[in-house]
């Protein structure tokens, strides 16, 4: 599939209102949804140039997917339109959704979905992955989710020291929509991670009063303790590597915070810091062979890469205070983290290429533990710009900010392969 | 001794009444009985005697088992008036200053005068630290803390400690002032 813009120029895309083929308010809300949440994903990776719907508003509504207003499109200087059709089924809908180039007027991507009506989203966000995989080689992330921490429920927990807020393990999609929580602990849960197969979230619990990681696998209802944590031994920040098979942390096992690498059942246990220092917060390189973690040797915390067993442990930032190093996906060689700047911190990209940093977010408010998307293109990070912590999503330039909660304070923000 | 001469002149007083048959009498003041307050022989009220000075009954003392609301009290009435003083750091460190060894000095008194006591020592940190550093250096701190209680003598096994990073300020603060209460080391006792 390629339908190309003038040269130099992305294709300009027209996303025409969906048709509903059944008269029912349910199908025609679902058309309407499903054509509105296209537009928004095939909009997010900025490959297109997005004609506005208020322009789109003066053609016509197409009342069938064989009579498109093509003349009209073309005034435009469209070069593609996104149409798309619902119709009810017996035990659900069958979804239609073709991108026509708007030269020849022939369907250049035709796909018909089926399956229930529960979630109109789902059914966008697949379209819309399939066409940029299609039409432009690039792994879209509309089906991805991100996972955080938020305080939203106003449960407390009693104990000792008095009442205190809780936080428990939410989901959402990309896009923020349903987002809902996947723990019930009653205590704080933190620095949830997905498993790159979308299974699972490991996450720091103090479930039983001491740090402990946790993995949940939040669809089937059971969990795991593979760090077998005890007052003594101490777990927490897990990160997946790259395949499924491990997972770093940071315990305090030996007596001071460092970096420890697990076989995902929790044995083989190896350590991979040996420092009086702080050696925290660890993150895997895409091809699974190096670890970054913050240490703060030389007095202010930095951040450090090293050979996944240990070995040629080398600092990349150079000054100031940085944490939370998160190693982005190919073909991006680069770490984003947290850098102190004035009051509060700022998002910070450094690059292997050229062995400096860049300045992602722009001083408003605290912006902290940034969480690339699976293919590069975007980090999640939780910020105070609007008051209370809200998780946030920034395109790695720096513009395309969104928010994506709302409610309560939400922190540690984590995205799925 | 002033007591004692007191109760010699008591005793001799009262051998002079004893042995006052065989002897003349001395004059003796008697009592004169008190006019009656309730009606006169002239129907006129005399005025009211003054009020005699009310005094407090007398309370006996508590009993000194109870005195120690530290030894009998449970642990939320203790932990909400915690005895221990809390360590207090400066920004991105875990050292232990000289007015924190005081606090700790302090706090290891009371942990020998209740030896069976067990705490939690919970480390916190400021906002102006990232989320997951203060994690390790809320830990460092409980752990300088802990370290700190142990060369006092205090048996480690005793001592429990937990990292909570910036998670419970103590202060909801913005400030110097609410930082400074929220870099510490707080002490909880878990079980006595």
């Amino acid at each position: 599939m390629t339908i190309n813009g003038p040269p130099g120029v992305p294709p300009k895309v027209a996303v025409a209102p969906f048709i509903a083929l059944s008269t029912d308010a349910e199908t025609v809300a679902a058309a309407k949804t499903i054509g509105d949440v296209l537009s928004d994903d095939l909009a997010y990776e900025r490959e297109f140039y997005m004609i506005g719907k208020d322009v789109l508003a003066t053609i016509p509504k197409a009342t069938s997917m064989d009579a498109i207003p093509l003349e009209q499109y073309k005034e435009l200087n469209a070069n593609a339109i996104v149409i798309g059709s619902v119709r009810k089924t017996g035990n659900g809908v069958a979804v239609q959704v073709r991108v026509i180039d708007v030269q020849t007027g022939k369907a250049a991507f035709g796909k018909e979905y089926s399956g229930s009506i529960a979630n109109p989203r789902a059914y966008a966000h697949t379209a819309s992955d399939e066409i940029f995989k299609q039409w432009v080689g690039l792994n879209g992330v509309a089906r991805t989710k991100l996972t955080f921490s938020s305080d939203r429920d106003g449960e407390r927990m009693k104990g000792p020291a008095g009442d205190r807020e809780i936080k428990e393990v939410y989901i959402a999609d990309y896009d923020g929509a349903n987002q809902r929580r996947v723990t019930a602990t009653h205590t704080l849960n933190i620095t949830p991670v997905w498993a790159p197969d979308g299974k699972s979230i490991a996450y720091t619990s103090y479930r039983r009063g001491y740090q402990d990681i946790f993995v949940s696998y939040i669809y089937e209802g059971r969990m795991e303790t593979p760090a077998n944590g005890s007052w003594a031994k101490q777990n927490y920040l897990p990160v997946f590597s790259p395949d499924g098979t491990k997972i770093a942390f940071t315990s305090t096992r030996d007596g001071n915070p460092e970096i420890y690498v697990m076989n995902r059942d929790g044995s083989g246990i190896r350590r991979m810091t040996d420092n009086p220092a702080i050696d925290v917060t660890p993150t895997w390189a895409p091809s699974g062979n190096q670890i970054a973690w913050t240490s703060d040797r030389t007095g202010n915390p930095q951040v450090y890469v090293m050979n996944a067993d240990g070995t040629g442990q080398r600092r990349i930032t150079t000054s100031g205070y940085c944490d939370r190093p998160t190693w982005s996906p190919d073909p991006f060689n680069e770490i984003a983290y947290a850098m102190r700047v004035g009051a509060g911190f700022d998002i910070m990209v450094y690059s292997f290429a050229s062995g400096e940093s860049r300045r992602i977010t722009d001083g408003i408010g605290s912006n902290e533990s940034p969480a690339f998307s699976p293919n590069g293109r975007h980090i999640a990070f939780a910020s105070t710009r609007l008051g209370k912590q809200q998780i946030f999503t920034i395109a790695r330039d720096g513009n395309d900010l969104r928010q994506i909660t709302r409610e309560g304070n939400n922190g540690y923000p984590n995205w799925s392969r | 001794m002033r007591e004692r001469r007191v109760m010699m002149c008591a005793l001799v007083l009262a051998a002079v009444f004893a042995g006052g048959c065989g002897k003349k009498k001395p004059p003796v003041a008697r009592p004169v009985p008190p006019p009656p307050t309730e009606t006169s022989p002239t129907g006129e009220r005399p005025p009211a005697p003054p009020e005699p000075v009310r005094e407090n009954p007398i309370v006996p003392a508590e009993p000194t088992i109870s005195d120690d609301p530290l030894a009998s009290g449970d642990l939320e009435s203790i932990n909400k008036n915690s005895p221990f003083q809390p360590v207090f750091y400066a920004l991105d460190s875990s050292d232990v200053d000289a007015k924190g060894q005081q606090s700790l000095n302090a706090d290891a008194e009371i942990l020998k005068k209740y030896s069976t006591w067990t705490i939690t020592i919970e480390g916190h940190c400021d906002e102006r630290g990232t989320a997951e550093y203060n994690l390790a250096l809320g830990e460092r701190r409980a752990l300088a803390a802990k370290t700190y209680l142990v060369s006092l003598g205090i048996s480690a096994d005793r001592l429990r400690t937990v990292s909570y990073g910036k998670e419970f300020p103590f202060d909801p603060g913005h400030d110097e002032s609410a930082w400074s209460k929220n870099r510490r080391a707080h002490f909880v006792v878990t079980s006595k």
